[in-house]
């Protein structure tokens, strides 16, 4: 099990002034302190953590938000920001010492800007909701993470969300052109705005990703697109994983970037065959639905060259969408894979690194041996174009056992990832989930410039703190903190 | 007397940063010198050793390089496979009398980019790593060789548009993208600027993917289609319909002559004392901001980015009329991109920015570069 700083006895006892004091700034229902009513802010979507925060507060205004934090700021409180609550990573997990800044009440779309293709939205509002606000134009946002009914925009900046269609239309942070933020001390400032680029630092890009630990977004101005004019998909089945790979491979390097690739093993096919009977084949261990979007006649142009590169990969299984209701139904079984493993087993953990692509085989392997050794079986749903793998571990959390060995089984095939040459996280987030990986991936030195860069947005680390960074610095110590020839002066700091 | 130091390693490199108590100029070839605040630093640091490509992976769209290697090599590299950087990087030399088109660090550090920005991004958009050494002597990465990845703070986009002062830049990891198989340009003649505004708009709010829109006043408004071929001249028909005007067509030679120059500014190129900017704005408020300006001094301009990006050269001034260009702007922001050095070091050359965001900026300078040695100056007075 991974731990959380331990929380401040002093802060606690003082909940009850605490709860008193942010009522000033938000009166009434804003502020929740009954530990019946905070149930509901617990968790997110890494279930398998649990804490009641120190107290709740909804705010509506951005002047609100900014009296919160320069409070906080005052006072030395903890905040944790939370959206919807979607965090696979558990960016969202509340501290027992730490207000919960709940932002689901800026949930309204402000402006349509269609002349110049954008949309200014607050950022409570969902991303499926800003889709719908612009769509009756026939235009929509890009980036769809799968939570995209529930997730809001506000969260899909905290975590740079992806989708399936990122690797031809980009994740969140190539497609919001300003945001306004509230900084730990209270201040609010603007970054970008419905023109493109940054006068000065690239803070927008900054921002974006960076988990909750810098500010506070109270407002989100999102590019929108005209949706292509049509879509069809490719179904393609193969005996190994390595031809699907292959195929990948060749589809890109004939120059064509699909507007989505997906890739599912075994398991993972047959999970989700039995559960939405999508017509899969289940004689092959690499499924790949291929989709190509844009006007009719580049559509069918590129459909054929994919499927002749299929062909020449020895595909055994090749279909092409002739309608839309088949083009919805290749995609039912991958849309509905972690619901389809949801029911063959009573939990599972979703992983989410990312590989260069030609390692794929290699990296299956390993998740083989590794699942054995474990003793608990994985599904791999994979964003094929960029490399995205999300392995589905099953287990059960009644027993604690299963717990551990998912979560060692997990950070193994992480580390796997990252010696492969890929990363911890494609596009859920460090989180608690992956923080004590960090290092893997990153030396002391990496890790002390971003926590340097953190100190210059939260110089007491108020704002989430316990997330991402595997180990917390004052900035001041940090301020010192050059490493040498690779030695780390502070060799003796706590690690958590 | 410049000083200049050649470290070869980043090791070298650290200690030059451990050791220096007085401002460090970074230089790959020098081409970007003209842009930005003039250097405050007397000695430089020739970033040439660190040059080459260390990997080029097509099928996995990614390119790990050396700061100090040419772009054009690295361009002529990637075509050979089919691929670009597709934000366009611009070559300013023609426009600021450099010699050639500079490195890819360079090009990274300016995150400048082409007309292609309002269908594909900016470099800051296609940058997935970065090495580099920190003013306080620190090597450190961030990113990696993956095209999709949000493991920690993306540092790279935070670097990319930096300028130097943040961290001198060993190797950056781009993503490369197939290059199209062919290109058309719709070109309509005779609409002012808010007719030409209103029809960039409505063809970007197309389908068609609209990948360059420019309005070149006098001359023409266009329209870059790219792709496969049936695609492109579907697409250009679809376009004729919907702007209901008359349409002329550039083939995809001439189109891509038309792009370059407008890329290159090559509009400016003939008056070099005259000061040109280049402003960001909503593309809708383009039209309003060149009336304004009008009236307030002469100017020569252009459209780019269906009116997001505004380039006008002005006459000669003190000031490079920095009080006219930016009392015009209400939202969006005004770069100097070429001015006389010494007015470069008295004018803001980029925007302005409000009080806490300016500090802001400068708790990150100091984040990475706790003494100041990296380029200071180079962006803002005091960062």
């Amino acid at each position: 099990m991974l731990t959380m700083p331990i929380p401040d006895a002093e802060v606690i006892a003082r909940r009850a002034e605490i709860a008193t004091d942010l009522r000033q700034i938000v009166p009434g229902e804003g502020v929740v302190e009954a530990p019946i009513q905070m149930r509901a802010f617990e968790t997110d979507g890494l279930t398998a953590y649990r804490q009641l925060p120190l107290v709740v507060v909804l705010p509506e205004t951005t002047a609100q938000v900014s009296d919160i934090l320069k409070y906080a700021h005052e006072k030395g409180i903890k905040v944790v920001p939370r959206g919807a609550g979607t965090s696979l990573s558990g960016g969202a997990l509340p501290l027992a010492d730490g207000i919960l800044l709940g932002m689901a009440k800026f949930n309204r779309v402000l402006e349509i800007d269609y002349a110049n293709r954008c949309a200014v939205v607050q950022p409570g509002v969902t991303n499926l909701a800003i889709t719908k606000a612009v769509e009756h134009k026939g235009f929509y946002y890009a980036p769809d993470p799968s939570s995209q009914i529930a997730c809001t925009i506000g969260g899909n900046v905290a975590e740079n969300s992806g989708g399936v269609h990122c690797l031809k239309y980009g994740l969140t942070a190539n497609n919001v052109l300003g945001i306004e933020m509230v900084l730990i001390t209270g201040e609010v400032i603007r970054l970008g705005g419905k023109h493109l680029d940054s006068e000065g630092y690239d803070l927008l890009g900054l921002m974006t990703g960076s988990e909750g630990l810098l500010g506070v977004v109270t407002e989100v101005t999102v590019r929108i697109l005209q949706k292509p004019e049509t879509a069809r998909a490719v179904l393609v089945g193969f005996p190994t994983s390595e031809d699907a790979g292959q195929c990948v491979a060749d589809i890109i390097s004939a120059g064509i970037i699909p507007g989505g690739m997906e890739m599912m093993d075994r398991p993972a096919i047959h999970a989700a065959e039995e559960f939405v009977h999508a017509d899969y084949p289940l004689d092959v261990e690499a499924l790949l639905i291929v989709e190509l979007d844009g006007p009719q006649v580049e559509v069918d142009h590129l459909i054929s060259r994919v499927s002749h590169i299929a062909t020449a990969n020895k595909s055994t299984t090749l279909r092409i969408s002739a309608s839309e209701e088949e083009r919805l139904l290749f995609w039912a079984g991958r849309k509905a894979a972690f619901p389809a493993v949801g029911r063959i087993s009573p939990d599972y953990l979703c992983m989410d690194g990312t590989i260069p692509r030609k390692r794929l085989p290699d990296v299956l392997q390993g998740m083989a041996e590794l699942s054995l050794r474990y003793r608990l079986r994985v599904a791999n749903v994979f964003h094929a174009g960029d490399g995205n793998l999300h392995p589905l571990i099953l287990y059960d959390a009644n027993d604690p056992d299963e717990l551990d060995r998912a979560e060692a089984f997990g950070a193994d095939i992480l580390r796997l990832c990252v010696k492969v040459g890929g990363v911890l996280t494609g596009e859920h987030g460090v989180g608690i989930e992956k923080r004590d990986l960090m290092p893997e991936m990153f030396s002391e030195a990496d890790l002390a410039q971003q926590m340097r860069v953190k100190c210059a947005f939260d110089a007491q680390g108020l704002l989430n703190p316990g997330k991402v960074f595997p180990t917390l610095h004052r900035c001041a110590e940090l301020g010192r903190m050059h490493v040498k020839g690779g030695d780390l002066p502070f060799p003796e700091i706590p690690r958590f | 007397m410049v000083d200049i130091l050649r470290p070869t390693t980043e090791r070298e490199l650290a200690e030059i940063a451990q050791a220096a108590n007085t401002p460090l100029e970074i230089i790959g070839t020098g081409t970007k010198r003209g842009l930005g605040r003039p250097s405050e630093s007397s000695r430089h640091v020739d970033m040439s050793s660190f040059s080459g490509v260390i990997a080029y992976e097509p099928e996995e769209l990614i390119l790990d390089v050396a700061a100090g290697t040419r772009l054009s090599e690295v361009e002529s590299l990637i075509a050979a496979r089919g691929q670009q950087l597709a934000f366009e990087p611009p070559d300013y030399s023609a426009l600021l009398g450099s010699a050639h088109s500079g490195t890819v660090g360079g090009l990274v550090a300016c995150n400048l980019a082409g007309p292609r920005r309002i269908k594909a991004g900016a470099a800051r958009d296609h940058i997935l790593g970065v090495r580099g050494v920190t003013g306080a002597g620190d090597i450190f990465k961030a990113g990696a060789r993956v095209v999709k990845n949000v493991t920690g703070y993306d540092l790279p986009k935070l670097l990319t548009g930096s300028w130097g002062t943040l961290a001198a830049m060993t190797s950056v990891i781009l993503k490369v993208l197939p290059a199209p198989e062919t290109e058309e340009t719709v070109v309509l003649t005779g609409l002012d600027d808010g007719q030409a505004v209103n029809a960039m708009s409505l063809a970007m709010q197309s389908p068609c993917e609209v990948s360059g829109a420019a309005h070149l006043p006098g001359e023409a408004t266009y329209l870059r289609l790219e792709g496969i071929a049936p695609s492109v001249s579907y697409r250009r028909d679809q376009l004729a319909k919907l702007l209901k005007k008359p349409i002329e067509v550039l083939a995809a030679k001439n189109s891509a002559m038309k792009w370059r120059s407008i890329r290159d500014g090559a509009c400016f190129i003939d008056r070099h004392d005259h000061p040109v900017w280049k402003i960001s704005v909503a593309p809708s408020e383009a039209p309003e901001l060149i009336r304004i300006l009008k009236e307030r001094t002469n100017l020569r301009y252009i459209f780019d980015w269906a009116g997001g990006l505004v380039w006008i050269e002005v006459p000669p001034a003190p000031d490079a009329h920095a009080a006219v260009v930016r009392s015009a702007l209400s939202n969006g922001h005004a770069t100097l991109i070429r001015a006389p050095e010494a007015t470069r070091a008295t004018v803001d050359v980029f925007h302005p920015q409000p009080q806490a965001l300016a500090a802001l900026s400068a708790r990150v300078k100091e984040s990475f570069d706790p003494r100041h040695i990296l380029n200071p100056g180079r962006m803002y007075r005091g960062i």
